[in-house]
């Protein structure tokens, strides 16, 4: 469902970057972006979202920057993480992407 | 001390006594400091007291309404929803007007979304943004109302209504009103005594502590002098007595004193409305309205939630005729992204099987799921607003269309005799040119149509009378109809449950009238008594 390889490169700077599928239901909706942001801000890395590899990049912490990407089912979702505890950070936000955020 | 005592009109029956709670309904015009930073903080302290306020809500619900709540208090706890409101604060604009501007630029962010979801999602932020408003002019709109409150003021919100628990007493006093508001449709279904048009609620020094509400008579008395007090609490004694003789009745067919057979029905708006009711009360369900499945804020509801639903109701009947209605919305029932905003008169524009034929996306996921359900109980599935023949063969072609492609699917589907709502006169007086398989007569539309008088107008509350001689006549014209094609007619809507028409809707010749559970007991006391 996900790139397992995280790509990992320098401890602090590089951002560490990987995406997953939204399976749930009706994508990024209400529930799932609370529980995506709630996640988000139990870390102290920057943690970033978007539809495309490229960006436009987005606050993963902010439920209504979240709300306003409107992602829909099937859509992937790029993460880039920046900062100390990014690594599980990263494992974290696609844990939940991957299981549907509990109510697939 | 005096007593305060107000006649007005009973929406809601039965007596109720204790502490009033007032309800403000005015919005006051803010006047703006003109200081930026004054305004920033009035802005700040306004988010701040709704998300405390909807933070409490939240800790007296539970499942998908707390849900909801839960996600508007995220949204107001990021510092991103009231960005852009800021920035017109710092550049002169007043606190209140920087917040409108910058919440209807999201909400029509939303509104203008391709998916259904996400469309839907624009309630909630006007939900957010009204919240904070309502803070920010010195208007509290949810006021907090004790269990077991009179609730006195100019009119309530149907959400406001909701927010209360009803369980353990309570009732309505309003100044204004109709009963046959939304709210007084709440209020019967939950058993909450409600008299509206009191006039103007207005007192001397404190509003009153205590009142006695007759929601029989539509009499409220405010502060009660000792021995009126004693009066009314003897009277509360004799209708308790009288409700739990009724109540040990209902489990009993309804049969008139000159022995005739009536089937007492359900009118269900959402399953839980069942939860704990024994089945045996009743000869099945004559309504389910499945507007709830579209109104809750997750968007339109997939073939397998309604599926899952309409299964629950079958079994709950074990057996019992369960009859489900299409979509009823529109009218004064809007739902995100469905209906249409801006009609002049919503009521008779795009609504019930009209919305449904002009939304057949919609309408074929819900023929599927009854398709699917039917094959699990005694379904029938009944149209509303139908005006023409034609209505129903459309609709009639698409649910064959549904069947059969399910069956070719191998998938387990029924094809339910599809019956129409008699709520449009045309229909009423054409009802033998349908080839429906039954006819259901909804009595609050069709008196509303036949009376050119709204149900939620008090000034011409008057007029909506089922019992006038002209809505009788296209009820009695419908059952001569169903009579003389061989199909079953009931009537649903609330005079079936206005005991003062039981005499006149049987003498119709109807045979089965159907109510909300709460008014099963009753009515069916109310028919004992017919031809005696």
């Amino acid at each position: 469902m996900h790139d397992a390889h995280a790509s990992r490169a320098g401890e602090t700077s590089v951002p560490l970057t990987a995406s997953a599928v939204l399976v749930n239901k009706v994508g990024l909706h209400a529930r799932p972006s609370v529980k995506l942001t709630q996640c988000a801000k139990k870390f102290v890395a920057k943690i970033e979202l978007a539809l495309a590899e490229d960006g436009p990049w987005t606050d993963a912490k902010s439920p209504v920057k979240v709300m306003r990407v409107k992602a829909p089912q099937g859509a992937t979702l790029h993460f880039r993480v920046a900062g100390a505890d990014g690594e599980a950070a990263l494992a974290a936000m696609l844990a939940l992407v991957h299981d549907g955020f509990g109510e697939v | 001390m005096t007593e305060i005592r107000l006649t007005g009109r009973a929406a809601a029956p039965g007596l109720a006594i204790g502490p009033v709670t007032v309800l403000t309904a005015a919005v006051a015009e803010r006047a703006a400091s003109g200081d930026p930073a004054q305004e920033a903080a009035a802005l700040k302290a306004a988010i701040e007291g709704a998300t405390a306020e909807m933070v409490k809500l939240i800790g007296t619900l539970e499942g998908e309404v707390a849900d909801i709540l839960e996600f508007q208090v995220a949204m107001l706890e990021d510092d991103a929803l009231a960005e852009g409101a800021y920035d017109a604060i710092s550049a002169g604009i007043s606190a209140d007007h920087a917040w409108r501007s910058a919440l209807d630029a999201e909400i029509m962010g939303y509104r203008s979304a391709n998916n259904e979801y996400f469309r839907a999602r624009a309630a909630d932020l006007v939900d957010i943004r009204d919240r904070v408003l309502a803070r920010l002019n010195g208007a509290d709109t949810t006021a907090k109302i004790a269990v077991g409150a009179i609730i006195a003021g100019d009119d309530i919100s149907p959400s406001t209504f909701l927010a209360a628990d009803w369980s353990r007493g309570g009732a309505i006093a309003l100044a204004a009103g109709s009963p046959s508001s939304h709210v007084a449709m709440l209020a019967r279904a939950r058993g909450a005594p409600m008299v509206v048009g009191l006039g103007p609620l207005s007192w001397i020094g404190p509003p009153p502590s205590l009142a006695l509400v007759d929601g029989d008579a539509g009499i409220v008395v405010f502060d009660p002098e000792p021995e009126t007090r004693r009066l009314f609490e003897r009277r509360l004694a004799a209708a308790n007595a009288a409700q739990a003789a009724a109540d040990a009745g209902r489990l009993e067919p309804a049969c008139t004193a000159d022995g005739r057979q009536i089937a007492v029905l359900l009118n269900v708006a959402a399953p839980e409305d069942l939860a704990d009711l024994d089945p045996k009360i009743c000869d099945g369900i004559g309504l389910v309205r499945t507007e709830f499945l579209f109104e809750a804020s997750h968007g339109l509801p997939d073939e397998d939630t309604q599926y899952a639903v309409y299964r629950r109701i079958l079994d709950w009947a074990k057996g019992r005729p369960v009859t489900i209605r299409t979509l009823d919305a529109g009218g004064d029932k809007p739902i995100a992204g469905l209906t249409v905003d801006g009609e002049r008169n919503p009521f008779l524009g795009l609504r019930g099987i009209r919305l449904s034929l002009a939304r057949p996306e919609v309408f074929r996921v819900q023929l599927r799921a009854l398709s699917r359900a039917a094959a699990h109980g005694t379904l029938k599935v009944m149209l509303p607003m139908i005006a023409v023949p034609s209505e129903l063969d459309r609709a009639s072609a698409m649910l064959d269309a549904e069947f059969a492609t399910l069956k070719a699917n191998g998938i387990a589907c029924a094809l339910p005799p599809l019956g129409i709502m008699v709520e449009v006169p045309a229909a009423a007086l054409r009802a033998a040119d349908f080839g429906a398989a039954f006819y259901s007569i909804g009595s609050n539309d069709l008196t509303q149509y036949t009376m050119a008088a709204a149900r939620d107008i008090g000034a011409v509350a008057d007029l909506n009378d089922a019992g006038n001689p002209a809505v009788l006549a296209l009820i009695a014209a419908t059952v001569e109809a169903g009579q003389k094609r061989g199909v079953e007619v009931s009537l649903c809507g609330d005079a079936a449950a206005d005991t003062h028409l039981t005499t006149m809707l049987l003498a119709t010749g109807l045979t089965t009238l159907s109510v909300s559970p709460i008014a099963v007991a009753r009515l069916k006391a109310a028919i004992a008594k017919v031809g005696s």
